[in-house]
């Protein structure tokens, strides 16, 4: 284990550089015009309405940020010509656990986003657009609330936008508190006013997607990504970033790190300069030895403070390919070697079991199962059998688990989430889970199978 | 009748907003418990006849979610995140801390949540979904103390602060 520092890699500030600038009144309809909002979304409509896509977005490489890193311009593709009405949704539900980037955009930028949804409307032709929002983001709504209400009074919303002829309404549905709902298919059903249950693919989205009609889905980040890709060009935007992860991402960075917050950074810089370039990270504020950290929110496999590891770059198919692990929502939780891995483990399969939807009999039973057996090695109770019986419930909702590409069992990806830290104790530490099951205590009463 | 006339305006408004009247039942319910403090029967009913569909199904949908309650609730809702940033940064000691010394007063509703986007600055937690951050078990007490003092107020999930 090495924690040497590197040498300074700082932020690459396109889609934070409002509200970094203008800390006071960022999100306000004049302090983003005073720093160049709109421009693009002007620019957009004097250029051919698909053209942004098949073109600009397309050259640009720009991937999904919201966890499948799918290209943005491919996913416009797949809408079948001439049907209308279409529908835009951006996603605004941020459950990840440790993912606080779009909270942050939603808050301090409206108005970015506003206008990189106007930018993907324009170009697919939509002319009702939703932002389906957290519901526990009570000063986001009112900051996004007010953006719409000041873009429509300068004219960047409602009809004949800027006199171009396009229309376009942007309503805010606010989510209610169940994670799932950030699952494309599970947010549209709740955007109908239904139990928000993942729906069975295909039909994807695109062709029958809200209201069984044509619908694109994106994340915040990568609608606000949008005006800057108009602003400079896709073929330059691509410039940034590395190989298929193209320009920038902001990764949420929290836990045992100095410096934890969002920092915006070129794709390409490796997880050590992440974690410990003082201008980023800053390394563990104890100064002790990364153990482990999770690298694409919690929904993704660990990596572990080896130099291996830390010295990966920021590319969504290297590190994949790679590891079997993923960018995700750009979350990277970073513990320090006080830290007992199983614990984490099991507060994540705490989370998974509390967070299904129910729907899928694997996920609902095997995701409760595994945080039942992770509770008890957590706790003391460990029994010498228990890491088999985990990576045996963990294989029947994701088959393969322990060698990416794996399979699934299940409707959505959530089930498969729910093995991740199981998979991810199996391959780092497995000695140390073997340990605590053997010190457990040999003979239990029955009732302790029960109880947690 | 359970939405105020004001409100009732503004629940006219949110139903023209969508395709369909049914898409409005998750903000509808967000208005009427910011009204009542928690999600009633007769709002649900009257939910029902907005959007056009039977009780049943309102009651159906909402209970799906964490956040609508659907029994009385104290009039602060203290939301505490134990998931696994805070886990190790605090949340847990903060959280026993705030159920033990609420644990008699009906007016704090003590939960635990999960991770809720404030992460950067954890341990955290929200009072009536306002966000408070790098707590501790004190602070965090002294936070919950000065939202019954009226020191602080909350804007409420459903826009303005009523
Ligand atoms: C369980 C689950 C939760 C998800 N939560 C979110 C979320 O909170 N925000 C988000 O943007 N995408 C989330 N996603 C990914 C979305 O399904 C979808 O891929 C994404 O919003 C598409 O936007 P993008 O292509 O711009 O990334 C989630 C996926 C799953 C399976
Ligand atoms: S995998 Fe889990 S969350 Fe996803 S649809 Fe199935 S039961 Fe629901």
């Amino acid at each position: 284990m090495s924690d040497a520092t590197t040498t300074p890699v700082g932020e690459t500030r396109f889609v934070t550089a409002r509200l970094r600038e203008r800390p006071d009144d960022s999100w306000t309809i004049e302090g983003a015009l005073a720093s160049g909002a709109y421009n693009a979304f002007r620019q957009a409509l004097t250029m051919d309405a698909e053209s942004i896509g098949k073109e600009q977005v397309a050259a640009s490489g720009l991937r999904g940020r919201g966890g499948a890193g799918f290209p943005t311009a491919t996913k416009w593709s797949f809408l079948p010509p001439d049907l209308a009405p279409r529908y835009l949704v951006a996603n605004g539900d941020e459950g990840e656990p440790s993912t606080f980037k779009d909270r942050m955009l939603v808050e301090r930028d409206p108005h970015q986003l506003v206008e990189g949804i106007a930018i993907a409307a324009y170009s697919i032709g939509c002319h009702q657009a939703f932002v389906y929002l957290r519901g526990e983001f009570a000063l986001g709504y009112e900051r996004l609330m007010q953006a719409i209400k000041d873009a429509h009074a300068r004219g960047f919303l409602g009809q004949n936008i800027q006199g171009s002829g396009f229309d376009l309404e942007i309503a805010v549905h606010r989510g209610a508190g169940a994670y799932i709902c950030g699952e494309e298919t599970a947010l549209l059903e709740s955007l109908e006013g239904e139990r928000g249950m993942p729906r069975i693919r295909p039909p994807f989205p695109a062709i029958a997607g809200l209201y069984a009609k044509p619908t694109v889905i994106n994340n915040v980040e990568t609608l606000s990504t949008l005006p800057h890709i108009v602003t400079m060009g896709g073929a330059k935007y691509a410039e940034l970033g590395v190989n298929k992860s193209t320009g920038t991402r902001i990764f949420s960075l929290s836990g045992h790190v100095k410096r934890p917050g969002n920092y915006e950074v070129e794709l390409g810089i490796t997880f050590r300069d992440l974690i410990f370039s003082p201008e980023l990270g800053g390394g563990t504020p104890s100064g002790r030895p990364v153990k482990f950290f999770i690298p694409g929110g919690a929904s993704s496999q660990w990596l572990t403070g080896s130099d291996e590891h830390l010295d990966a770059p920021l590319d969504m198919d290297f590190v994949q390919q790679t590891f079997g692990v993923m960018l995700g929502s750009g979350a990277v939780m970073v513990y320090d070697d006080t830290v007992n891995p199983v614990l984490v483990a099991w507060r994540l399969a705490k989370f998974f079991a509390h967070e299904s939807c129910g729907k899928c009999t694997p996920c609902r039973e095997g995701a409760g199962w595994i945080e039942k057996v992770l509770y008890r090695i957590s706790h003391g109770q460990g029994r010498p059998g228990d890491l088999d019986l985990l990576f045996s419930v963990g294989n029947s909702i994701s088959p393969g688990v322990l060698n990416a590409p794996f399979t699934q069992t299940t409707i959505c990806p959530l089930g498969p989430s729910a093995v991740s830290g199981v998979a991810s104790l199996h391959k780092y530490f497995r000695d140390e889970v073997v340990e605590m099951c053997r010190r457990g205590p040999r003979t239990i009463p029955v009732s302790a199978e029960v109880t947690r | 009748m359970t939405f105020n006339p004001t409100n009732l305006a503004r629940a006219l408004e949110i139903v023209a907003q969508y395709p369909r009247p049914k898409s409005a039942i998750l903000p509808l319910a967000h208005l009427a418990q910011d009204q009542d403090g928690w999600l009633t029967p007769e709002a649900m009913r009257e939910i029902a006849e907005l959007v056009d569909v039977t009780p049943a199904e309102v009651l159906g949908t909402c209970s799906f979610y964490t956040m609508f309650k659907r029994t009385p609730c104290g009039t602060y809702v203290v939301s505490v995140c134990t998931n696994v940033t805070c886990l190790v940064l605090g949340g847990p000691e903060i959280l026993e801390h705030l159920e033990d010394r609420y644990a008699d007063d009906p007016d704090v509703h003590v939960e635990e949540v999960e991770c809720l986007a404030a992460c950067g600055n954890a341990p955290s937690m929200q009072v009536n979904y306002e966000f408070h951050e790098h707590l501790n078990p004190d602070l965090a007490a002294a936070i919950v103390d000065d939202y019954k003092s009226g020191e602080l107020t909350a804007r409420g999930v459903s826009g303005g602060r009523q």
